[in-house]
């Protein structure tokens, strides 16, 4: 299990750094020490090998999620550290637990067994509860904080209580006997394992932020450092995702007749939800929040696909998104910062004042949106194509409406970049390394648009 | 190979043109579209005389069955030659004017022509739709940044319209693809032989019916059209009005005919009525236009409910009357388009009541625009003639009474550009007249060629009716065997 001891070390040795005075380099020993991991990750490729008794197992599936969920983490350390080094101090300690939430992601994404599946969920989000709050004396990022972990920790009750629902209908934690069970009994007049399918149901979809059980999401978001929410709404949400698809399609994928409607009806009402309260934020940094609730709704389709599609479906749109959405949100970090708001007024003339961050802009939004040519539009197809295998063509019309509902309030920064001049002779000032991993960004965005074969099937 | 090529030039030169500055970058944009010409005049001798299918066919997307598949057969034919044609036409009227940013601006019209010529070439429909959208995207941001007042809520409006409609040509075309059997597959050709249920035909239909008409537009899908047209610069209106709403046109003879011949049977009674409406409609708007560039947005309304009336009565005059009017629609409204820009540079106006007299002031333009007038409302011996008549003869076989209405277009047509010629070129002399100063050498180049077209294919419209006509009876052929084939199911 070297993925996770390596990133074990490494948060460990990052907590020290204060202690025996190394904090200076924790950012680079963080990169390194996610590096090593990704490294040891790869190797597994293709090996399916399973790890403490088989509560672990890393087959293609894990090592897609968790090395998009490290590189991702990456990216992310790297600019903490631009945007907060200097004037952080707790570097170390924040460094260390953005790499456990990292290890847990791993856990969540990796596990074969429903108790690794509740540490997995337990370990990133009690690390998500403290980055919510990590501006102390910012009165948002402390109510960020509180709601989080109150609602966080209820809705982990729910998962537990499920958990315990269906090992006392099954008599076990292990997927693949829960699967057997499943498959030999079926679910009719089972109630104590649907009660317990429909207890994971909600506490999962609280973790991806669906409707009904998204309204933590705009406020944490909101309050927390831009930067952390940038964590949130990737990392976070594509482990919960990885999580979310591996349980219902390893497990429960016999009895989806019980639940697919269930998902389909939080599908419709996140993506609805999501997009038309998303069209009134003023806040951009809200709107995103909005918006990667609606984009959860997407991703809710691919719970509805033909199992030969839906992950590698889920896989490429999470890498989509997650690129387009971490370049989104740390523009407005940049714009915020810079311009002293996070409307979308701080974007007003941006092309005259930063070519090259309103050209991300333009991408990074584009490609949220769905327009062909960026990955973003692939993993719309890709998911599209998927629910309409599954026999969802009317699901997929209402996907289709929210996609062009989106489009107007993606489109309002680009509009306030290109379309309209600023009147202040403002600057906006980027850094050689930001901008170019901001372009890196960029062109991976188009790259998985025009061949998007490179990601591989799963 | 020439097809690779035809999309592989304004490409490259749309990347070399991005590091060029001002008129250079509009000159190289200019050569090419000029290469772009003489590979598509190549690639029509070529199909004409020796009957050769230019295509290429590579795989794109392995895992979904996607190929990067793309060819000219007649019906493509005419349109990649209309884009060629009007490109370099586009760039000239442009190199008039001082942009700002002229590089972007040159640099987004060659990679709207990529778009188009992708999309009027494309073989599988996932790079079809793929190309009907990039070639969005460049005119977004031409009509974002060049356009007149009220431009962001008009493109914005325009953008989304049009995404809409073509995001459900997108759910219709995954639906096409995962009926075609074995490991499925995208290209166009696996789609025509499909044998789909009538109710499965209804929804493609209404499907792909909803994108194209939106592009178009049909009548009442059309509410973008005018403030788009008005509110785009010049350039970004030519490519509007004169190409890129033939991928619509094109796009029902390609997609929809043959994939859901009975669908269209059933409905065309609809879509018909829709047509002629859109017909009347424009026409009686454009009668009390007062800014000479949202008349002929709304002339053009008329036209192509015109040729969507013709197409949807699914016989051959029909057709190929749509095929020679898609050309000389284009060649007309951007003839137009370029003579309204003439004046609107020369006067700073374009509303009508400010000019007068134009006629004693400058013969030429007078002329030039009688002509282009002319053509525009079908005069026999134009270029408008030719397509409206065999137009109004496949509505005509296909409904008396919808051909009697269909035919309001010539007479209206008549009377709104005589009313605009009568207070534009006669009368008394206005401020605005007086200031219409002699046309430049280019322009007067431009003008004669425009008007050399307009007459040559006007009295020889073979020139092009013979290049689309195999493609055409080969494509009736199909959706009779189709619909035959449904019929005995």
């Amino acid at each position: 299990m070297n993925v996770v001891i390596a990133l074990t070390i490494t948060g460990i040795l990052n907590l020290f750094g204060s202690i025996f005075s190394y904090r200076k380099i924790t950012p680079l020993l963080s990169i390194l020490g996610l590096a090593t991991a990704l490294v040891f990750n790869s190797m597994y490729w293709n090996t399916s090998q399973p790890f403490f008794n088989h509560m672990m197992v890393m087959d293609n599936y894990a090592v897609a999620f968790g090395a998009v969920c490290m590189v991702l983490a990456a990216v992310l350390i790297i600019f903490y550290n631009r945007f907060m080094g200097d004037e952080d101090h707790h570097l170390p300690e924040v460094l260390s637990i953005i790499v456990f939430s990292v290890a847990g992601a791993i856990v969540m994404v990796s596990y074969t067994n429903l108790l690794m599946l509740f540490l997995g969920v337990e370990i990133l989000s009690i690390s998500f509860y403290i980055l919510a709050g990590l501006k102390r004396k910012d009165l948002g990022s402390n109510e960020a904080a509180m709601k989080y972990f109150l609602m966080g920790a209820f809705s982990t009750g729910f998962l537990l209580f499920g958990i315990a629902l269906i090992y006392g209908a099954t008599a076990s934690f292990d997927l693949s006997a829960i699967a057997a069970f499943v498959k030999l009994n079926g679910a009719t007049s089972n109630y104590l394992l649907l009660c317990g399918v429909l207890m994971i149901l909600v506490g999962l979809l609280f973790k991806v932020a669906a409707a009904p059980f998204h309204f933590w999401t705009p406020d944490v978001y909101q309050g927390a450092p831009t930067i952390i929410t940038a964590f949130f709404a990737t990392v976070g949400k594509i482990a919960s995702f990885g999580a979310f698809y591996r349980l219902f399609s390893l497990c429960f994928a016999p009895i989806s007749t019980e639940w697919s409607g269930v998902i389909m009806v939080v599908s419709i009402i996140t993506m609805f939800i999501g997009n038309i309260t998303a069209l009134q934020q003023k806040s951009l940094k809200r709107m995103l929040a909005y918006s990667s609730i609606a984009h959860a709704g997407y991703m809710l389709l691919a719970l509805l696909s033909p199992a030969y599609m839906g992950a590698s479906g889920i896989l490429f749109y999470s890498i989509a998104y997650g690129i387009s959405s971490m370049a989104a949100f740390i523009i407005i970090h940049i714009i915020q910062t810079q311009t002293g708001t996070d409307e979308a007024m701080g974007f007003t003339g941006l092309k005259q004042k930063n070519k090259t961050l309103a050209f991300i802009t333009a991408i990074s939004m584009l490609s949220l949106s769905g327009i062909p040519l960026t990955a973003g539009f692939f993993g719309k197809f890709y998911l599209f194509t998927s629910a309409i295998e599954g026999g969802y063509v009317l699901l997929v019309c209402l996907a289709v409406v929210n996609s062009f509902i989106s489009i107007y309030y993606y489109f309002k920064p680009v509009i306030e970049s290109y379309f309209k001049n600023s009147h202040t002779d403002t600057v906006i000032q980027l850094k050689n390394t930001e901008a170019i991993l901001l372009v890196l960004l960029s062109i991976a965005t188009i790259v998985l648009g025009i061949l998007p074969g490179l990601i591989p099937s799963i | 190979m020439h097809t690779l090529l035809l999309l592989i030039i304004p490409v490259v030169f749309m990347v070399v043109v991005l590091f060029l500055k001002g008129k250079t970058a509009g000159y190289a944009a200019l050569t090419s579209s000029i290469l772009s010409l003489v590979v598509s005049i190549i690639v029509a001798i070529h199909l004409h005389f020796n009957g050769y299918f230019d295509e290429f066919n590579r795989t794109w997307i392995s895992s979904f069955g996607i190929n990067f598949h793309v060819g000219i057969d007649g019906i493509s034919l005419i349109l990649v030659l209309l884009t060629t044609f009007l490109t370099p036409f586009i760039i000239v009227t442009s190199l008039q004017k001082e942009n700002e940013n002229s590089s972007v601006f040159y640099a987004l019209i060659l990679l709207m022509q990529a778009g188009m010529l992708g999309a009027f070439t494309a073989m599988d429909s996932f790079l079809f739709y793929v190309s009907y959208e990039v070639a969005l995207i460049p005119i977004y941001f031409i009509c974002g940044l060049w356009g007149g007042e009220n431009r962001i809520a008009v493109t914005l409006k325009f953008f989304i319209y049009t995404l809409a409609g073509s995001l459900f040509m997108l759910v219709s075309i995954i639906y096409l693809y995962l009926q075609t059997p074995g490991n499925h597959t995208f290209e166009i050709s696996e789609f025509y032989k499909l044998n789909l249920s009538s109710t499965q035909q209804t929804w493609v239909f209404w499907g792909f019916f909803l994108a194209f008409a939106v592009k178009i537009p049909i009548f009442p899908f059309h509410s973008w059209q005018p403030s788009t047209y008005t509110t785009a610069p010049t350039a970004g209106t030519m490519l509007l009005a004169g190409i890129m709403l033939k991928m619509g046109l094109y796009g029902l003879i390609r997609f929809v005919l043959p994939i859901a011949p009975d669908a269209v049977a059933h409905w065309n009674t609809l879509t018909e009525i829709l047509c002629v409406c859109g017909i009347i409609y424009g026409s009686v708007i454009a009668m009390r236009q007062n800014d000479l560039k949202t008349l002929i947005a709304f002339s053009s309304l008329a036209h192509v409910g015109l040729i969507a009336a013709g197409i949807f009565s699914m016989n051959v005059q029909g057709i190929q009357g749509a095929m020679i009017q898609m050309f000389n629609h284009g060649v007309n409204a951007v003839a137009l388009f370029f003579l309204i820009d003439l004046l609107e540079r020369r006067s700073g106006t374009r509303l009508m009541d400010k000019f007068g007299g134009i006629a004693s002031v400058n013969k030429k333009i007078a002329v030039v625009f009688a002509i282009v007038m002319l053509g525009s409302v079908g005069l026999p011996l134009t270029n408008g003639f030719v397509g409206e008549f065999l137009l109004l003869m496949g509505v005509y076989q296909w409904n008396i009474y919808a051909a009697l209405f269909a035919g309001l277009t010539i007479i209206l047509g008549a009377v709104y550009m005589l009313r605009l010629y009568r207070n534009v070129f006669f009368g008394e002399v206005s401020d605005a007249g007086r200031s219409i100063t002699p046309l430049s050498m280019m322009e007067t180049i431009m003008s004669y060629k425009l008007v050399v077209l307009i007459i040559v294919l006007g009295i020889f419209p073979n020139l092009l009716l013979n290049l689309s006509a195999p493609a055409v009876t080969k494509l009736l052929n199909l959706i009779a065997n189709h619909s035959n084939m449904t019929a005995t199911l």
